[in-house]
C-alpha cells in the first residue's frame, strides 16, 4: 500500500465485510442438520450404526455444555468428566435406591443428574476458579482423579471397582437405541438453544471479555467470579446429563469409565478441532470424531487406538488451524469476500497479492 | 466535583502517591502532566479503584469513593480510559462499545445509549461487526472513547490518550474530548505530551515525585518559566525518582 492510499480515520475499507455467513445461510444449515439428525436412525436402523449415533449424542450434549464454559470464558477445564461422573452415579444410584424399573421413566432422571452435577460444581468452580491457566488446567484434572478415588473407595455408596448395574429398559432389538437416540437428540437441542441464547446476551459478553482479559472485564464493572461461576455450573449441568444418559444406555456404571480421563480428553479435542468457543465447533467436532472414535472402536477392537489417531488430529489442527475447522474456513471464506471486495475496488490490479486476512485463524464464528 | 484530599497511595514498596491534593471543576478539562515516575497513572488508577489509597480521601459528587471497587466508580460516575490496548481484540466493534454498558439494566436504554454514541463515533457503525484488533490505533481510540460513553459518565478520566497515535488521529482524539466536554462531562486526563494537553485543557496540573507542585490554568502552567526547566532534567523543588515503573511492572 503506498501512502496516497491510506484512508481517513474511521472510513470504510474494503475488509468492512460481514463476519459471519448470512443469517438465512446460518438457520437453514441448522434446520437442514436437524432434520438430517432426526431421519439418520430411520433411515440407517442398523443397531450398530445408532449405537454409533447414541455415543454421538451423549459426547454432543458434553461438547456443547463443556464449550459453554471452557470455550466462552477461556478457562480450560480437563476435569469435566467429574460431572459426567456425577450424572452417571445419580441416575444410577436413585434407580438402584427408588427401585425404579427400566424403561422410559429413567429420562425423567436425566434433569435430576444435570442439577445434582451442577450443585456440586459450585463449591468445587468457588475454589478452583481462584486460579488461571496451566494451575486451572491441572487441578480440574485434580479434582477429577479425587472424585474417581473417592467413587473406588465409598465401597457401600458406590459399591466400589464393582460398580452399579441399571435394570434394563423395556425395549430391547432394533429399536433398543431409539429412545437413547433421540432423548439425546433432544437434549442437545436444548444445550444448543442455552449455548446460542448465552452468546448472545449480555452475560455471555461479559463472558467473551473475560475471556480476552479478566482484569479489563473487572474494570468495566462485571463481576467475574460470579460470571465464570456461573458458566461452570451450566457446562456441569449439560455434562451430567450427558452422563445421565450414558448410565441407563450402557447399563451399568464404574468409577472408571465414570470419572474417565479419556472422555475428558475426547471432549476437549473435539471442541477444539471444531472450533472453540464458537457455537458450530463443538457439533461439528462430535459429528465428525465421535463416529470416527467408535469406528476405530468396533473396526479395530483396540480402545486405544483411537487416541493415537485423535493425538495426530489434535497436533494437525493446532498446526494448521489453530483456531478449529469452523474459525478457520470461516476466516478464509472472509478473506475471499475481502479479496474480491478489493479486487472490485482496485479492478486495474487484479493480481493484487498483497492480500492476507489480518484475522488470520484467530478469527471466532 | 471530584475533590482529592491528602492521598497516599503506592504498591507495597513505598508510596508514590505522597500527599496529592486535586480538585476537578464541574464541566472543566483537567490536565495532568509530570515527569515519568511523577505518579500520574498511579493517581488515576486510585481513584478508579483499581488501587487502594493508604490515606487521604477522594470524594466525588459529596460521596466518599476512596477505596471503593471499580463497578461502585463506574456506578457513581467515573469511567476511565486506560492507557493503550483497551479494547477486547477478539470481540466485534460493536460488542466492545456494548460491553462498555455492562452495568445498565435496562435493554431499551442500553439500545438508546449505543445509537447515541454511534452517532457521535460514526466508525462504531461503520465497523460494527468487524473484530477490534483489526482497527488501527487511531480508530481503536476512538472506539475505546465510545464505549466510555456508555453509562453517560459526568466525569471521564483519560490516561494518556494521545500515546502512540499520529499527529491526525491524535487531533481528531483531542476534538472528540474537547466534545465531549462541551457536552456538559468533566474530563481528568494525564498527558505526556505537554504542549497539547495543557492546550486543550482548561485547567493545568503540573505534579512531581508523588506531590501537586504546580496549578493554574493550561496556558497558564504551560507559559510557568519552570515548566521547562522540568522537562530538561531539572526539578521545581526537590529530585527523586520512584521506582513506580517496576512497581507496575509487578502488579500486572
Amino acid at each position: 500500500m503506498t501512502a496516497t492510499e491510506i484512508a481517513p480515520v474511521g472510513a470504510a475499507s474494503p475488509q468492512h465485510v460481514p463476519y459471519r455467513p448470512p443469517r438465512a445461510v446460518r438457520y437453514g444449515a441448522t434446520a437442514g442438520l436437524l432434520v438430517l439428525l432426526i431421519a439418520f436412525p430411520l433411515v440407517l436402523p442398523n443397531p450398530t450404526v445408532t449405537s454409533i449415533g447414541v455415543f454421538t449424542m451423549i459426547y454432543l450434549i458434553a461438547a456443547i455444555g463443556w464449550n459453554i464454559f471452557s470455550g466462552y470464558s477461556g478457562y480450560i477445564s480437563i476435569g469435566h468428566a467429574a460431572y459426567y461422573g456425577i450424572g452417571q452415579y445419580t441416575v444410577a444410584l436413585i434407580t438402584i435406591h427408588a427401585h425404579l424399573p427400566g424403561g422410559w421413566g429413567l429420562f425423567g432422571l436425566l434433569p435430576v443428574a444435570g442439577v445434582v452435577s451442577a450443585l456440586a460444581s459450585i463449591p468445587i468452580g468457588f475454589l478452583l476458579l481462584r486460579v488461571r491457566r496451566h494451575t486451572f488446567i491441572v487441578l480440574t484434572i485434580a479434582i477429577m482423579f479425587i472424585l474417581q478415588l473417592l467413587a473406588f473407595n465409598l465401597t457401600r455408596f458406590t459399591n466400589g471397582s464393582g460398580g452399579l448395574t441399571m435394570p434394563f429398559p423395556t425395549w430391547t432389538g432394533n429399536f433398543f437405541n431409539m429412545p437413547f437416540y433421540y432423548v439425546g437428540l433432544l437434549a442437545a437441542v436444548v444445550a444448543g438453544a442455552a449455548a446460542w441464547w448465552i452468546r448472545r446476551s449480555k452475560y455471555g459478553l461479559g463472558l467473551f471479555a473475560i475471556r480476552d482479559d479478566e482484569e479489563r472485564a473487572r474494570g468495566l464493572g462485571i463481576k467475574v467470579t460470579r460470571s465464570k461461576l456461573i458458566a461452570y455450573a451450566a457446562s456441569a449441568f449439560f455434562v451430567g446429563i450427558a452422563g445421565g444418559l450414558y448410565a441407563p444406555f450402557v447399563g451399568s456404571v464404574y468409577p472408571q469409565f465414570a470419572f474417565d480421563p479419556t472422555f475428558d480428553l475426547a471432549v476437549a479435542v473435539l471442541v477444539f478441532v471444531g472450533g472453540i468457543g464458537t457455537l458450530s465447533g463443538p457439533v461439528l467436532g462430535a459429528l465428525v470424531l465421535i463416529p470416527l472414535q467408535q469406528y476405530f472402536y468396533l473396526q479395530f477392537g483396540n480402545a486405544n487406538l483411537y487416541l493415537i489417531a485423535y493425538g495426530v488430529l489434535f497436533i494437525l489442527i493446532l498446526r494448521l488451524l489453530p483456531g478449529g475447522i469452523v474459525p478457520g474456513v470461516t476466516s478464509a471464506w472472509r478473506a475471499r469476500l475481502v479479496a474480491r471486495a478489493r479486487a472490485r475496488q482496485e479492478d486495474t490490479r487484479p493480481e493484487d497479492t498483497g492480500l492476507k486476512d489480518d484475522a488470520g485463524q484467530k478469527g471466532r464464528a | 466535583m471530584l475533590t482529592i484530599a491528602g492521598l497516599f497511595a503506592g504498591y507495597g514498596g513505598g508510596d508514590v502517591l505522597r500527599g496529592v491534593d486535586l480538585t476537578v471543576a464541574q464541566g472543566s478539562i483537567t490536565c495532568v502532566v509530570g515527569p515519568n515516575g511523577a505518579g500520574k497513572s498511579t493517581l488515576l488508577k486510585v481513584i478508579s479503584g483499581l488501587l487502594r489509597p493508604r490515606l487521604g480521601t477522594i470524594t466525588f459528587r459529596d460521596a466518599p469513593i476512596g477505596g471503593a471497587s471499580p463497578r461502585r466508580v463506574l456506578e457513581a460516575g467515573i469511567v476511565q480510559v486506560m492507557q493503550s490496548r483497551n479494547l477486547f481484540p477478539d470481540l466485534t466493534v460493536r460488542q466492545n462499545v456494548e460491553i462498555g454498558g455492562y452495568l445498565i439494566k435496562d435493554q431499551a436504554l442500553l439500545r438508546r445509549r449505543l445509537d447515541e454514541v454511534s452517532d457521535q463515533f460514526p466508525i462504531v457503525r461503520e465497523r460494527a461487526g468487524e473484530r477490534a484488533g483489526q482497527l488501527s490505533g487511531g480508530q481503536q481510540r476512538m472506539v475505546e472513547l465510545a464505549r466510555a460513553l456508555m453509562l453517560d459518565p459526568a466525569l471521564v478520566v483519560l490516561d494518556e490518550p494521545s500515546m502512540g497515535l499520529e499527529p491526525r488521529a491524535a487531533a481528531a482524539m483531542y476534538a472528540s474530548v474537547r466534545n465531549m466536554a462541551q457536552t456538559g462531562r468533566s474530563i481528568l486526563l494525564v498527558e505526556q505530551n505537554v504542549r497539547a494537553g495543557l492546550e486543550l485543557a482548561t485547567h493545568g496540573v503540573v505534579m512531581e515525585t508523588g506531590r501537586v507542585r504546580l496549578e493554574g490554568t493550561g496556558t497558564e502552567v504551560l507559559a510557568h518559566p519552570q515548566m521547562r526547566a522540568l522537562y530538561l532534567g531539572g526539578t521545581i523543588e526537590e529530585s527523586g525518582v520512584t521506582d513506580q515503573e517496576a512497581a507496575q511492572e509487578k502488579t500486572r
